[in-house]
């Protein structure tokens, strides 16, 4: 008797509205991975294969936005930047704390790289998608024999 | 220093159009300038964070960025990096690198040979109608055509 009364007073009301909340919630979390399913399933392979080997990750991204999600390939390429960053801020943290770092060699990559990135931004556009794929093509060839051999 | 500069504003330029730029500046910093493997790995991801951000900032602007993939796969991404890098103190992924790295040498294969994509293809196909248009218009059939083509037209006038 005391439990139904509780259930039925103001308790209750706060327990159903907390229902109905998660409900919501779960609903909300529910369509959200049916909408990302691709991206999520992907997205995760990659930062997988970049913690555990350290690289390569950014360079399957471009191939499978193209192929699979079919981005337009500039659109592919600029996104890939955006996915890697946040990545990469992560593991250039780990870097940070674990390893030490020639900081006055970094400064002088970082200057040339810095306005090479804007250069590389601006150049992106101009470059014909026949090219950007043999541009792209050729340096995953370099990349996948540094792997292989290393 | 002004090797390193310049190697730097290629891998810029690399790295921001998308292409990866790590690729070029690590054997550069441990062939010619000996620094030791790890210590230019970090070189180069902390190299990595100011080029994209000026890169990203341009892309953004320019409205390249597809911001409905993205959320899907940044979630999805650092999920899997923790896991990777969670593992790879306990795994040994020296096979792991060789397979993917042969895995990658076919994609790379691949996009030096692929075609262009179907609107350029189109245009090509385009171009060699017109070719042939004009070819044709030399050509006995073609003017044999046309003019039966004419008649049905003052045929269909008549």
């Amino acid at each position: 008797m005391l439990g139904v009364s509780v259930k039925t007073g103001f308790f209750g009301e706060i327990n159903n509205k907390m229902v109905g909340l998660k409900k919501g919630f779960f609903m909300k979390v529910k369509e959200f991975l049916k909408k990302h399913k691709k991206t999520l399933t992907f997205g995760s392979v990659i930062g997988f294969i970049n913690g555990l080997l350290g690289a390569g990750g950014g360079s399957l991204l471009v191939p499978f936005l193209e192929r699979i999600m079919k981005v337009e390939e500039h659109e592919a390429h600029a996104t890939a930047i955006s996915v890697i960053l946040p990545l990469s801020i992560v593991s250039s943290i780990l870097y940070v704390t674990r390893e030490n770092i020639d900081y006055t060699l970094l400064l002088y990559v970082a200057i040339g790289g810095t306005i090479g990135g804007l250069i590389g931004a601006k150049l992106l556009v101009k470059i014909p998608k026949k090219w950007l794929h043999r541009l792209f093509g050729i340096v995953l060839i370099i990349a996948s024999i540094r792997m292989i051999f290393s | 220093m002004i090797i390193v500069v310049l190697t730097g504003l290629i891998t810029g330029i690399i790295s921001g159009m998308g292409i990866g730029g790590g690729t070029i500046l690590i054997p550069v910093l441990t062939l010619l300038m000996g620094v030791a493997q790890k210590s230019a790995q970090g070189i180069n991801l902390l190299n990595f964070l100011p080029t994209a951000t000026v890169a990203l900032y341009c892309h953004i602007k320019a409205g390249r960025v597809r911001k409905d993939l993205w959320l899907g796969l940044v979630l999805g991404g650092v999920l899997g990096a923790l896991l990777g890098s969670w593992l790879a103190n306990s795994l040994q992924p020296e096979y792991l690198r060789k397979g993917f790295g042969v895995f990658l040498f076919c994609i790379g294969v691949s996009e030096v040979l692929k075609k262009g994509s179907k609107e350029e293809q189109e245009k090509k196909e385009k171009k060699k109608i017109d070719q042939k248009d004009q070819i044709s218009y030399v050509s006995p059939a073609h003017v044999l055509k046309s003019k039966k083509h004419r008649f049905k037209n003052k045929r269909k006038r008549r």
